[in-house]
């Protein structure tokens, strides 16, 4: 069988990076096994659990449906790319606090989609959380942890929001 | 260290501690199985049966062997030589199907490849040639006289004192007659004498659906079979019990076989006992390279699910409300292998009639083989079941006696003490206390506006713990920092955190200094399961030994060095107090002992059927549960805007962590309330994936929360503890049928309660309206 492959480059939490990846190569593909950032989950893999949500140029995507070949020229966060010399995000810090996880199998899109909130809104309501996070699966905590996290966050990263520490 | 306060009597245990797992999972870093790779690692992708129930003519893997990147086709013939069957139970399952397929979505063959992706290209390549047979798909179909059979043979039960492989088939005479897989029964004083003289007899059925626990990391596992040895990563709850199901396939001893469960991405009871691993261990032994299998999520919905219920219960009361006697039939769909499905009806049987004294009983469970997807263990495991039909049972009754239901339990509640279970343990919790606390958060916190509302509980006590074998190992280094081995799972429940709190209050060290590691069966402490709510209490009592068996040697050790008898050191922080006023550190004592900076002290802690845990079950989990929920007229939909837990625990080692699993455990029983059900069309499910299986999200959040904790302190475990992880999701949908009911003035016969049920419940009079209790509907 051909396989297609196209030259990307991008920068993922960061760091430059120029690959040749087969074009039917998820981003999650990529960012697991070519990157080895695993932190990144697949779960429902249809694009419905939010698991394995990150930020690409900002706005969260899910990578399980998203080609890798199309971060070409942009830049990609994950959950890796949260703390920052080695001090946990308010969000990280947050959600452990507020024990806003137990598997933890779901957190790191939590994290990147909550991330994507605060970026956009420094100060949401419990409704616009709720709204938010909704497409985001837990299957362990009930949810009012997380959103108690958020709020949590919220407040610590002020009116900056997260852009204070993207 | 933390000091002790006025009224606390732990240094670590009873503190919401920071979960030290949590930090390795927020930054990306924790290791799950499905990170887990091996250099020459292959990838291995399953063909599945597209038929219910059908002989094998042929498969031709031909067109797959020859495809890129493929470098084997494992179909049955080539496990000759292997016991290619696994089942804790009854070892009725094959690793592939051989000869029939007996449910849509089996293993029917693997493709081994370089990539996942070659794998997958090859799967619809592989040709199988399927003879239909005439399907059971349902407990009624299956039930049915001269229905036809999913097994033949019986298979006889796994011989658990030798471990060997057991042989089956015709040479014992042994073949089947029905598809009954398992019948459990529990019978006292004499029902039948009981119903012409009852002041009231109320009868009910309810329908519990077929659920998926949708542990969100799917199963998968990496094994590697080398020169007689066998190496396995998987998403396994019970690692030692997996091990010795793959030691009977390959006949290899215990010790060779190794089994390691990383961080587990949830498990709610759905990874218990063999799954993947016997797929991905026969392919790395046909190929010697290590195998990588990672299921999708409708494969792992094809995998396991929920054992649905059929339950009929009959109850008899005197003029004052008291239960007289109680009878109860309880049919499950377990599909197509019995994996855990004995036990769980079982488990049914005895947690069915509710926490109630009940003079006059007969409980009837069976476990029926269907050409379904195989059902086995979910949290609550057969409590949710039945406790859905026993506890709207006794509801109905309230209204048939017009006693209100909370008087009705308190005045049929088992006390402190009392037996539910004839000859096993007595109830180890105060559940008219616990049922107060729920009637007040109800009462108290009741919204003004009650249009379309009502409030409703229920309870349930579950036989928990199973059976107590439980191990633990403490190793205290040179720089008196601890080592905990156990091998129960860190599975989002905790026990990584909540067993090093208990090391380091049995220690008397800081907890940063204690580092636990689970779950390798060829390097950590034996467990026999991670199930049953049990880790908190046996692992618990187990860790407890071990830390008094270490500071046994350590205080020999430093009467030893110090040159004083053992009788005149007393214990101190992280160490021991001399006689003369000095101190020694336990590090000190190891360095002292050895005549260098090196060793270490090892304690072990052995736990079994004997003293405390002597009598069954270890300890009752209780579920005691309240819900305010308001139903919109218009599209039935239902918000449940309060939500009242008590977590009857004993005693709280992480206070924060046990309210977590509470609200964690009812949201997922909720979950099966309101919207899950897998539903089967024909030979296949309808809804295998998350797209059409609706679980709770977050808008579904109850409106007010209260997590309330009952600790006091009566149960075997470390500090007066018992487990906790499954009560809150037992009774759940029963108080939610109870709530709908009390607002529509018609009993559901199932759950879920989708928007349409309520609906029609509402807007339609029909055959189902068989109780003829109707309560005066609620104006809008």
């Amino acid at each position: 069988m051909t396989t297609t492959a196209i030259a990307i480059t991008c920068t993922v939490n960061g760091v430059k990076v120029e690959r040749t990846v087969e074009v039917r190569r998820t981003l999650a593909q990529f960012l697991r096994e070519d990157l080895s950032l695993t932190g990144t989950k697949v779960s429902c893999d249809v694009q419905i659990c939010g698991a394995c949500t990150v930020l690409v140029d900002g706005q969260p995507v899910s990578s399980c449906t998203h080609l890798a070949v199309d971060v070409d020229r942009s830049a990609v966060t994950t959950v890796e790319g949260l703390a920052s010399e080695g001090r946990l995000h308010p969000l990280q810090q947050a959600f452990v606090e507020q024990m806003a996880l137990q598997c933890g199998f779901c957190t790191p899109g939590f994290l990147m989609m909550a991330k994507a909130l605060l970026d956009e809104n420094p100060d949401p309501s419990r409704e616009q959380i709720i709204e938010y996070l909704d497409g985001n699966l837990c299957r362990c905590t009930g949810y009012a942890p997380i959103v108690a996290a958020v709020e949590q966050a919220a407040r610590v990263l002020g009116p900056a929001g997260g852009d204070s520490n993207a | 260290m933390p000091d002790l306060e006025p009224g606390q009597t732990h240094l670590h245990a009873g503190r919401s501690v920071l979960r030290p797992d949590l930090i390795e999972k927020v930054t990306g870093a924790a290791q799950y199985c499905v990170d887990i790779r091996r250099s020459g690692m292959l990838h291995a992708k399953i063909v599945r049966s597209r038929r219910a129930h059908a002989r094998i003519a042929s498969i031709d893997t031909s067109a797959a062997r020859a495809m890129s990147g493929v470098v084997a086709v494992i179909v049955a013939s080539d496990l000759a030589g292997l016991f290619a069957r696994f089942g804790h139970i009854v070892p009725d399952h094959e690793i592939l199907a051989s000869g029939k397929v007996r449910y849509y979505g089996e293993p029917v063959a693997i493709v081994v490849a370089d990539t996942e992706a070659a794998a997958s290209d090859a799967l619809d390549y592989v040709d199988v040639d399927y003879e239909d047979l005439p399907a059971v798909m349902s407990a009624e179909e299956a039930l049915a006289p001269g229905a036809p059979l999913v097994h033949e043979e019986q298979h006889r039960r796994v011989d658990v004192d030798s471990l060997s492989p057991v042989e089956t088939g015709a040479d014992q005479g042994e073949l089947r007659t029905s598809n009954v897989a398992h019948e459990a029964t529990l019978e006292w004083g004499d029902v039948d004498s009981v119903w012409p003289v009852a002041a009231a007899v109320v009868e009910n059925r309810m329908h519990y659906p077929m659920l998926y626990a949708y542990a969100m990391e799917p199963y998968n596992a990496v094994a590697s079979f080398d020169e007689g040895r066998l190496e396995v990563d998987s998403t396994a709850q019970h690692p030692f019990m997996v091990r010795d199901d793959l030691a009977r396939i390959f006949s290899l001893p215990l010790a060779a076989v190794t089994v390691r469960a990383p961080y587990l991405g949830g498990g709610y009871g759905s990874k218990s006992y063999t799954k993947v691993e016997p797929l991905a261990a026969v392919a790395s032994w046909r190929t010697g390279r290590p195998v990588k299998l990672v299921l999708d999520v409708e494969e792992s919905i094809y995998t396991t699910r929920a054992d649905s219920a059929e339950v009929h219960v009959r109850s008899a009361f005197d003029d004052q409300g008291h239960i007289l006697a109680r009878e109860i039939d309880i049919v499950m769909d377990s599909g197509a292998y019995a994996d855990n499905s004995p036990l769980v009806v079982a488990k049914s049987v005895n947690r069915s009639f509710g926490p109630y004294r009940v003079p006059n009983l007969r409980v009837r469970g069976r476990s029926v083989y269907t050409n379904t997807s195989p059902a086995s263990s979910y949290r609550g495991f057969g409590a949710p079941q039945g406790v859905l039909a026993g506890e709207t049972n006794l509801e109905q009754a309230a209204d048939r006696l017009g006693i209100d239901s909370a008087e009705l339990r308190r005045r049929n509640l088992v006390r402190p003490g009392e037996e539910i279970l004839h000859g096993k343990r007595g109830i180890d919790a105060d559940l008219p206390a616990d049922l107060e606390m729920v009637v007040g958060a109800l009462r108290e916190h009741a919204p003004e506006d009650q249009s379309w509302f009502a409030s409703a509980m229920a309870c349930s006590a579950s036989d928990a713990g199973a059976f107590p074998v439980s191990t633990a190992t403490v190793r205290v280094q040179a720089d008196g920092s601890v080592i905990v081995l156990s091998g129960s799972t860190e599975m989002g429940q905790g026990s990584r955190s909540a067993l090093a709190q208990i090391a380091a209050e049995e220690l008397r060290v800081e907890l940063r200094v204690v580092t636990v590691r689970q779950s390798d069966t060829g390097a950590t402490a034996y467990e026999r399961t991670t199930g049953a709510s049990r880790t908190t209490t046996l692992t618990g009592l187990a860790l407890q030994r071990a830390c008094q068996d270490a500071l046994s040697k350590l205080r020999s050790m430093a009467a030893e060095v110090k040159g004083c008898s053992a009788d005149e050191i007393a214990p101190s922080p992280a160490g021991f107090a001399l006689p003369g006023g000095d101190t020694i550190s336990y590090g000190e004592v190891v360095r002292s002992w050895f005549g260098a900076a090196a060793g270490e002290v090892t304690g072990i802690g052995l736990l079994r059927r004997e003293g405390a845990t002597a009598k069954m079950p270890p300890f009752w989990e209780i579920g005691m549960i309240g819900v305010g929920c308001r139903i919109d007229p218009a599209t039935g939909a239902i918000a449940v805007e309060q939500l009242v837990t008590v977590g009857d625990v004993g005693f709280a080692i992480n206070p924060q962590a046990v309210e977590a699993q509470d609200l964690g455990a009812a949201t997922q029983g909720l979950g099966c309330a309101l919207f899950e059900e897998l539903l089967y069309d024909g030979p296949q499910l309808m809804n295998p994936n998350i797209v059409d299986y609706r679980v709770p999200r977050m808008r579904d959040l109850p409106g007010r929360i209260d997590a309330m904790l009952a600790e006091r302190r009566d149960g075997v475990g470390p500090y007066g503890a018992k487990g906790s992880g499954e009560g809150a999701l037992n009774p759940i949908a029963a108080a939610v049928a109870t709530a709908v009911a009390r607002v529509v003035g018609r009993w559901p016969d199932r759950v879920p309660l989708t928007p349409e049920r309520v609906w029609r419940l509402i807007n339609e009079t029909g055959p189902d309206d068989t109780t003829g209790d109707r309560s005066s509907p609620r104006e809008g």
